[in-house]
């Protein structure tokens, strides 16, 4: 099957829709389809990624551990929005797993690269 | 051009599902491929065949029945959205050992493979959905 450049863009908090946790399903599936994965954050899809997340109060599951695991799927390459980040005042150590910072410019430039932009 | 069509969302409360069956059947009268339809999130609600809308109001379910009997459209409903919501075709009725199935007649229920592959395959993805 022929692998296309696809960018999963998140973009809704982890909780209040089901978005977040849908997204983590599709990377998946497009991982096993070979496929050449990145993951885009912006807007309050940025704390998708914060760390200490407690869904206790919620009964909703902790999914941010997942986002650690898709180095398992050969999923690596993950994003942010710099401006989405310092809007929210969120640092790169308030985050579950290493990311590259980009400016909103970039982010065009990245969309660009890609054959497939999955929305969440 | 070949299409994947995705749509987010379920009938009558946004006009998404209206835009993409709008968007589908003028693809499909320009002479495009739509290779899939692929519902997704609470858009697998398209998929039921139990809608009763009053006689004055547009059966956006049946209408992509019909177009689907008439173009051999592949309409996708998502299976892990699917279970969530109730949306249930006769084998998949008896292995969750339901006591009802409603899928709509040309629709099938399958995973997000379809959609991964569908994406492989065609020049465009376009997405109905906030």
């Amino acid at each position: 099957m022929r692998i296309k450049k696809c960018l999963y863009v998140n973009r809704r908090a982890p909780y209040g829709t089901s978005y977040a946790l849908e997204a983590i399903d599709a990377v998946l599936i497009g991982s096993a389809f070979d496929q050449d994965i990145s993951l885009l954050f912006i807007d309050d899809g940025l704390f998708q990624l914060k760390r200490d997340q407690d869904t206790t109060d919620l009964e909703i599951k902790n999914h941010s551990p997942a986002y650690r695991a898709f180095e398992m799927y050969d999923v690596e390459k993950f994003y942010v929005s710099e401006e989405a980040m310092a809007a929210r005042g969120l640092k790169k150590r308030d985050l579950v797993i290493d990311v590259e910072v980009l400016s909103d410019s970039r982010i065009k430039d990245l969309m660009d690269e890609h054959d497939v932009i999955f929305s969440f | 051009m070949k299409f994947v069509i995705q749509v987010n969302e379920g009938p009558y409360q946004h006009q998404t599902t209206d835009s993409a069956y709008q968007f589908t059947r003028a693809a499909l009268a320009r002479g495009h491929d739509v290779l899939r339809v692929f519902f997704y999130h609470d858009g697998v609600n398209n998929g039921t065949r139990l809608t009763s809308p009053p006689q004055d109001d547009r059966d956006v379910v049946g209408r992509w029945s019909a177009l689907a009997a008439e173009h051999g459209l592949d309409l996708v409903i998502c299976v892990a959205a699917a279970h969530r919501r109730g949306i249930l075709d006769e084998s998949e009725m008896k292995r969750l050992d339901k006591d009802a199935h409603n899928l709509a007649p040309g629709f099938r229920i399958s995973g997000l493979g379809q959609l991964i592959e569908g994406v492989v395959l065609a020049d465009r993805l376009v997405v109905f959905g906030d």
